[in-house]
């Protein structure tokens, strides 16, 4: 595992050259700011929106790596306060799906400092989150000794068929896809990192019926007091050293943790997977991309009678998606 | 002058503890601040300038403080020291640290304690009464030595107080002291803490201490018992401490829980809580009515917070509770009722039972081709679907989540060998299980098919020996479930009698009777069914001993009329 550490370290440093520099703010970062980091392709519609979610709850500094967008992302973003930039024109896929670039930005400008690393359509719910910022958790959190806090997705979704409100930009996303799957959710224990795997909710019911196997990975663990000696793995999913992974308990009781609201299901989805097609940049050959481009065309609606309706995190608490642990 | 002084302990936002004295001086309280030795020099030359405006505002000898180690101790003997020397009219010496806020206007607690000049407010129990150490050390602090860092260097720490234990290792007590622990915040008037402090015998006492663990917990404490004429055990300072002993920390969000509580101070205070800090020192009418402090009142969040880190919800399974095996507690959430053979036996059991029970009742929800969810339902609860593909992926999951999904619903559900057996060891664990078996009733639909006989035949050689290995399982040692199983043949001597049990079972307040009995189906013919089985060299044994009807019998039993157990 060491060896697998170090080997995705000097990936990372490799990969490293493929980055240019658009904007560096990196400057500015004062020694306890909390970071965020992010890898964007043609997100510009989103990002307003997710700027001002990510600032309000505190964070400091932005850190974005820019996929080859040509939607004006990059000038954007290069124009933003607080917000650092890159650009690569090299394959995403080439590059561990983003996570190589992810490392080194974190392992250049993160060390030291708590830092979420998130997909534009990702929204970081946590325990009190409406009345504490974020760093009210990355205080506790230090304060207790833990490094790394877990976060699973929930994808949201809107009550009728995908495409059929249009997401203006700037505009909270969660306005049209506010309903979500409550208890259709599987864990296995990973024994190679020792991080769940999680799979369910409403892309495997509708997408991966007959292969759930193959249905995307819900687990993350996007929030780390990071170590330049540290690195993820496969996305957010698991990181190295595999202590990071133990964000459960495994003794009956439950850790803290919090949600990541993906609302990827809006109608910027089926654009997103014609795309997405014919680059083939996405895990396992875009198998869920493919699945997406097959269905859309149905015009599914993921919404049920058992569908709940996203209030707030003490609802998510009670349903068991979440725990607020010892934070009280 | 005030007969109240604040002595208070610093090492981190130094802003807010300027606050705090100022807040604390205003009301006439002369303040003395012991800072960390471990703050740079810099940051408390500063911090002693910007306090500097105020005269009732000292600074003691500062101490390097960490954690379980003697530094608090010396810090706040030379803090309280300069207080009785500099402030004489000190009666009530307050310790308080950085992070502490006073949650009521100062007059009220110089009023409180002006009207109890005598009393030291001091928690302080003998080691024998005290439940909330951490690390299973109690008397063990005074008797063994600790000179590695529980923080920094726990396996040293664990393996030296390890080998103390094995060589019977025991330091001596001074002579005439009884070990008592407590909070460190206290509040001790001038008599006994002057006592303490110039007691002839402190070297001694101070040597012994330096080598106590967590000494601020105990020194105090200990010593206050040689010279208080009234000690009251308890600590005016209102603080929470977690299942690893760490305080809690509060929020603005706690500002109403703090408000109820009628505590004089409280810690910790999470230094940018402005809400906390603006409504408690600068917004004095809003002031509670005088009370004694009553800190039960909030008890109740933070002892839920610890039972849930570690305790944790029954029969949840979430990205942050995925408990080991046998370390589940409960493997579901609620009680659960399996039944298995009745439908076989019974013509339409699942509507017979949720009509007299008024429970959610589902077919198989194991079947191979789809879960049978009640009434037809393709989707239940959760989102879960009826998806034969997806449930198999997960079956335990599939069943925790489903009971998790309707809590406050109890769910029964039909079982068999034919369905998915990847389940019977998680049946057999659960103890919100309750599980009624008839075993062979599996035969009936085979016997009542339109099969070749040879088919069947292959298909009860099967079924007879998944349900032989499930009945295994549910009589094993380790079965926590309510289990009960029949042999068919016993069970159709009498069903109405084991049914009656197990309905009671679950509603234990229900109708005595059931006024409907179930219509057993027609197994004429089922005893000679089976003995052709027999003869074609499959011996079916689960069902119990029927009586072959010989053929020339062909007088059929008139069909069993239902009737009621009385």
């Amino acid at each position: 595992m060491r060896l697998r550490r170090k080997r995705r370290i000097l990936r990372c440093l490799r990969k490293a050259r493929e980055l240019t520099v658009v904007s560096d703010n990196t400057g500015s970062i004062q020694p306890d700011d909390i970071l965020l980091t992010s890898t964007v392709r043609n997100e510009k519609i989103r990002l307003p929106y997710f700027l001002k979610y990510y600032r309000d709850l505190g964070v400091n500094h932005f850190l974005f790596i820019d996929n080859d967008s040509d939607d004006g992302t990059l000038e954007y973003l290069a124009a933003q306060p607080g917000v650092s930039v890159w650009r690569t024109g090299h394959s995403y896929k080439k590059a561990t799906y983003g996570v190589d670039w992810t490392n080194y930005l974190l392992r250049r400008h993160a060390h030291g400092h708590w830092v979420l690393t998130v997909d534009p359509d990702e929204f970081f719910v946590y325990p009190f989150c409406d009345t504490r910022p974020v760093r009210a958790l990355t205080d506790w959190l230090d304060s207790t000794g833990v490094r790394s806090f877990g976060a699973m997705l929930v994808d949201v979704y809107p009550k009728g068929p995908i495409d059929e409100e249009r997401y203006r930009e700037g505009q909270n996303p969660l306005e049209i896809a506010s309903w979500f799957d409550t208890g259709n959710y599987t864990i296995t224990r990973n024994p190679a990192y020792g991080n769940l795997w999680i799979q369910g909710g409403p892309r495997c019911r509708m997408f991966f019926q007959d292969n759930p196997r193959k249905a995307p990975a819900l687990n993350k663990i996007p929030l780390v007091r990071w170590n330049r000696r540290f690195a993820y793995v496969s996305s957010t999913h698991a990181l190295l050293p595999r202590g990071l992974n133990q964000v459960y308990d495994d003794s009956g009781g439950e850790k803290s943790s919090g949600v990541l609201l993906h609302a990827k299901l809006i109608d910027t989805l089926g654009a997103k997977a014609e795309e997405e097609l014919t680059r083939t940049q996405h895990y396992a050959s875009s198998t869920e991309y493919r699945a997406y481009a097959q269905h859309l065309q149905d015009r599914p609606s993921f919404w049920c009678k058992w569908s709940e309706k996203y209030i707030n995190w003490r609802q998510l608490e009670i349903l068991g998606l979440m725990s607020k642990g010892n934070w009280a | 002058m005030s007969t109240l002084g604040i002595v208070m302990l610093v090492h981190t936002a130094l802003d807010r503890a300027e606050q705090v004295a100022r807040h604390w001086t205003a009301s006439g309280c002369p303040v003395v601040i012991h800072v960390d030795r471990k703050v740079p020099g810099g940051v408390y030359e500063t911090f002693v300038r910007s306090c500097s405006s105020d005269p009732k505002i000292l600074f003691s000898k500062r101490h390097s403080c960490d954690w379980g180690g003697w530094g608090i101790v010396a810090a706040s003997q030379s803090a309280a020291r300069m207080m009785l020397d500099r402030f004489p009219d000190v009666r009530h010496v307050y310790l308080a640290s950085g992070a502490c806020l006073p949650l009521r206007p100062v007059q009220e607690l110089i009023d409180y304690l002006a009207a109890r000049p005598r009393t030291d407010f001091i928690e302080s129990a003998t080691t024998e009464d005290v439940s909330w150490t951490v690390g299973g050390l109690d008397i063990e602090r005074f008797t063994l030595r600790f000179p590695f860092s529980w923080r920094k260097q726990r396996k040293l720490f664990d393996a030296y107080v390890k080998f103390q234990r094995r060589i019977g290792y025991k330091r001596k007590i001074p002579e005439g002291l009884v070990p008592h622990m407590g909070s460190q915040w206290w509040c001790l008037t001038r008599q006994t803490l002057s006592a303490v402090l110039e007691d002839p015998k402190r070297r001694t006492y101070d040597r012994y201490f330096r080598r106590v663990w967590i000494p601020d917990e105990s020194y105090f404490q200990t010593l206050s018992r040689l010279y208080s004429t009234d000690i009251e055990s308890r600590s005016l300072t209102l603080s929470k401490f977690d299942f690893q002993g760490k305080p809690h920390i509060f929020y603005d969000d706690h500002l109403q829980l703090l408000r109820r509580s009628d505590c004089f101070v409280a810690r910790k205070i999470w230094p940018q809580a402005d809400r906390l800090y603006q409504a408690f020192l600068t917004d004095q009418a809003t002031a509670m009515k005088p009370a004694e402090p009553n800190p039960a009142r909030i008890d109740r969040v933070f002892a839920k917070a610890v039972e849930r880190r570690t305790r944790g919800r029954d029969g949840l399974y979430m990205q942050s509770r995925f408990p080991g095996h046998g370390r589940e507690n409960k493997l579901t959430s609620g009680p659960y009722s399996v039944f298995q053979g009745f439908s076989e036996l019974f013509e339409d059991f699942e509507a017979w039972l949720a009509g007299s029970t008024g429970l959610r009742v589902h077919g198989h929800l194991f079947a191979p081709d789809r879960a049978e969810f009640a009434d037809g339902e393709t989707m239940i609860n959760g989102g879960l679907t009826d998806h034969a593909g997806l449930r198999d992926y997960n079956p335990t999951a599939f069943l925790s989540n489903l009971i998790w999904n309707t809590r406050g619903e109890r769910q029964c559900f039909q079982y068999g060998p034919a369905d998915n057996q990847d389940i019977n060891w998680f049946l057999a664990r659960d103890i919100n299980a309750q599980i009624s078996v008839v075993t062979g009733a599996w035969a009936v639909p085979l016997f009542r098919s339109n099969r070749n006989f040879s088919e069947i035949r292959k298909e009860a050689a099967r079924l007879q020996r998944i349900e032989t290995e499930q009945l295994d399982i549910l009589r094993s040692v380790w079965t926590k479930a309510r289990v009960r199983i029949w042999t068919m043949a016993e069970f159709i001597e009498a069903p109405m009698e084991p049914i009656q049990t197990v309905i009671d079972e679950i509603m234990p307040a229900g109708p005595r009777h059931i006024a409907e009995a179930p219509r057993l189906v027609d197994i004429a013919g089922f005893g000679k069914f089976l003995q052709n089985l027999k003869n074609q060299g499959m011996h079916p044994y689960l069902m119990g001993d029927f009586p072959v009807e010989e053929p020339g019998e062909q007088t059929p039993k008139p069909i069993r009329k239902p009737y009621l157990v009385q």
